[in-house]
């Protein structure tokens, strides 16, 4: 046993009243988890507490909170874990802090609102198969490898922890989020789904949609069950992009193509044709920017003058796109020959499922790590 | 290596350091030098692809990447780079490529022709700023410093791809890494200024295709910082930089504040209390004012 101390975010609906921090003390096995303490609380120094919660096994997704900041749930850290995190910045003896999860309404105390935040988000995507034609007599039979793929977005348990930490919806609460968009791409994923691309189509023409992920890995981080969501939505922008050729008005799939092809030229970024070539690609040869793009173009004007003032782009090669250096010797035909290589291949090797498709691997770090996530995965705290 | 001897890696820069950022790439050669670091560019590597080669590619990606590497190891150093972006993008695939032998034979296929192959075993490729910590030491940076930062209210501004996730980026060895900043600020003798951002996304990756949100998350972050007495900010990734202190005037127009902050590179902070000039550290190639920051710090005598 041992002694914790937690600094609980408390918050009552009634009318005129703030939110405010209560601190409680526990005695409890390090080994138990926030949530126990948190239900210590409720059950004998006070029973106003709300908390959310079913499983504590992490399989139901109910007890999704941030402690110390992040983005969890509740039965899946430790006491002793949330306690050292809490205090590895100044050594001092610092409460673990428990907070209900961000981007969302508050309810009460650690209950959020997930309904406008997340489950509308879900619903949005059309979370359900839509498949073409008629029902096959019996089940739709698919080799099991095609499913495989999309192993990895149904371990979703739907706790919102990354709805909580993500940073593009801190910044626009009507993105669609990562947790629809990982649900989005386990129907993109499933060969039995036949709107695939109206699906795509319909998530990279969205402002709010796939191209507005701002790739900053929170979800990934936060994600309990390994979902990954970011490389949910990585491969979303790529099937999009590359395989259905879906020319987004975010300037998702231009601003993709500019940059992989401006990399096979010179090797590294020419920033100049970049943004030229992102807004209005082949503007020197036949002049065909996009709706909308000539007024992204002239919204950068500003901020390319402010560039050649300061001195950050004077030279010629910042400012005129497409005479940036490439490569010495002849690297760059060395560059050019990967390319080849890789877009004949395009090999995908995700580490949730690694192991089925190539049987090898060595006994080092990286591997290990991700088999400790996979078995992470399957067993429940004790 | 001996303790005796001198630091010495195959240093990447990466793109922006020699693009948009020049004073980046400049001032860290100054440091190097100050600090006896000895780097070997790697001229002939190539872009990281910023997570948006692996969008399209991943095995693409993955592919540049283990050239890079193996045209580190070549040079039979350690790899250092100087941007976060590259940091994180470089690790991404490096899990990939170090977690499954026959993938990586498969890649190592497409290297051969030029004479490359990248080996997991012993490779080691960190960020300045991890090297500052883990390999120079920060009791012996703390003995370099001739102009301490006093008074100087310095905001930590990490960049995504040194902090998430952590798994990847080597947090079960260094478990402090997203405390780093912290630390070399105070070892240089600055204030730490505390704000909610430090930790969050600048905004850079999607300021092509979803500009307002892009501007609003470099201007929130900006305003809670000078709302919070910073001086400057500090980061070690030049994306940030770029949409933190380049998209400034943008971004105080998206949030409605009126932001005037200076934000640095981590090279130049640190160059500022070596008693480097600092013109040379190319504190004049800033859209936010540097000025408010150097008329803080006392000249160093001669």
């Amino acid at each position: 046993m041992a002694k914790f101390s937690l600094k609980v975010r408390r918050f009552k609906p009634e009318p005129g009243e703030g939110p405010y921090w209560e601190n409680f003390d526990v005695d409890l096995d390090p080994d138990l988890s926030v949530l126990d303490g948190l239900l210590q609380v409720r059950d004998q120094q006070d029973g106003s507490l709300s908390v959310r919660c079913s499983c504590k096994a992490a399989i139901c997704g109910s007890c999704g909170v941030k402690i110390n900041g992040q983005s969890t749930l509740a039965c899946k850290t430790r006491l002793s874990e949330a306690k050292e995190w809490a205090n590895r910045s100044n050594g001092n003896s610092e409460p673990i802090t428990i907070e209900p999860m961000g981007n969302m309404p508050v309810i009460k105390d650690l209950v959020t609102d997930m309904e406008s935040t997340h489950w509308q988000k879900i619903r949005r995507v059309t979370p359900w198969l839509l498949p073409k034609g008629d029902p096959p007599e019996r089940e739709y039979i698919v080799p099991p490898e095609s499913m495989i793929d999309v192993t990895q977005t149904m371990a979703c348990v739907q706790c919102g922890a990354c709805v909580s930490a993500c940073l593009s919806m801190e910044a626009d609460p009507d993105f669609v989020g990562p947790a629809a968009l990982a649900k989005a791409y386990r129907f993109v994923g499933d060969p039995r789904d036949g709107e695939r691309k109206e699906r795509l189509h319909d998530l990279a023409q969205d402002p709010h949609g796939i191209y507005n992920c701002t790739h900053c890995f929170a979800c990934v981080e936060a994600c309990p069950k390994g979902v990954a969501p970011m490389d949910q939505i990585m491969r979303l922008r790529r099937i999009a992009g590359h395989d259905e050729d879906i020319d987004d008005v975010n300037n998702g799939r231009r601003h993709e193509l500019a940059f992989v092809n401006i990399i096979e030229q010179k090797g590294t970024l020419d920033e100049a044709l970049l943004l030229q070539e992102s807004f209005a690609p082949g503007i020197k040869g036949k002049l065909k920017p996009p709706r909308g793009a000539i007024k992204a173009l002239f919204d950068n004007i500003p901020t390319a003058l402010r560039a050649i003032r300061s001195g950050k782009a004077r030279s010629a090669e910042k400012l005129v796109p497409g005479i940036h250096p490439k490569l010495p010797g002849d690297a760059q035909k060395h560059v050019k020959r990967i390319y080849a290589h890789a877009e004949e291949h395009r090999i995908e090797l995700n580490l949730y499922i690694k192991g089925e498709e190539f049987g090898g691997g060595d006994d080092n770090e990286a591997e290990e790590l991700a088999e400790n996530e996979l078995q992470g995965k399957e067993g429940a705290p004790a | 290596m001996s303790p005796a001897k001198n630091l010495k890696f195959a240093y990447w820069p990466g793109c922006v350091s020699r693009g948009f950022t020049t004073e980046l790439h400049g001032s860290m050669a100054l440091v190097a030098e100050k600090l006896e670091i000895e780097l070997v560019e790697l001229d002939r590597a190539n872009c990281c692809g910023a997570g948006v080669i692996a969008e399209h590619n991943q095995e693409l990606a993955d592919t540049l990447n283990a050239r890079t590497f193996a045209l580190a190891q070549q040079t039979g150093l350690p790899m250092m780079n100087i941007c976060s972006t590259c940091q994180g993008a470089q690790s991404e695939c490096r899990q990939r490529l170090d977690a499954d032998k026959a993938y990586r034979e498969h890649v190592n296929g497409a290297l051969a022709e030029e004479g490359l192959s990248y080996d997991p075993e012993g490779f080691s490729n960190k960020n300045f700023l991890w090297v500052l910590v883990e390999d120079y030491g920060l009791q012996k940076l703390k003995n370099r410093v001739v102009r301490p930062l006093e008074g100087l209210r310095v905001g930590p501004f990490y960049g995504c791809y040194v902090l998430r996730p952590r798994h990847r980026l080597g947090y079960d060895q260094h478990p402090e890494r997203d405390l780093y900043l912290e630390k070399v600020i105070e070892a240089l003798g600055g204030t730490v200024v505390e704000y909610d951002g430090a930790r969050k996304c600048c905004g850079f990756p999607v300021i092509t295709m979803s500009r307002e949100v892009s501007l609003r998350q470099a201007g929130t972050h900006l305003g809670d910082a000078m709302d919070a007495g910073a001086d400057c900010l500090v980061t070690p990734c030049p994306l940030c930089h770029l949409n933190l202190d380049m998209q400034q005037p943008e971004a105080a127009k998206v949030t409605g504040k009126d932001l005037d902050l200076a934000v640095l590179h981590l090279p130049q902070l640190v160059g500022l209390a070596l008693g480097i000039d600092p013109k040379e550290l190319g504190l004049g190639k800033h859209v936010a004012s540097t000025k408010w920051v150097i008329d803080r710090l006392e000249p160093v005598s001669a």
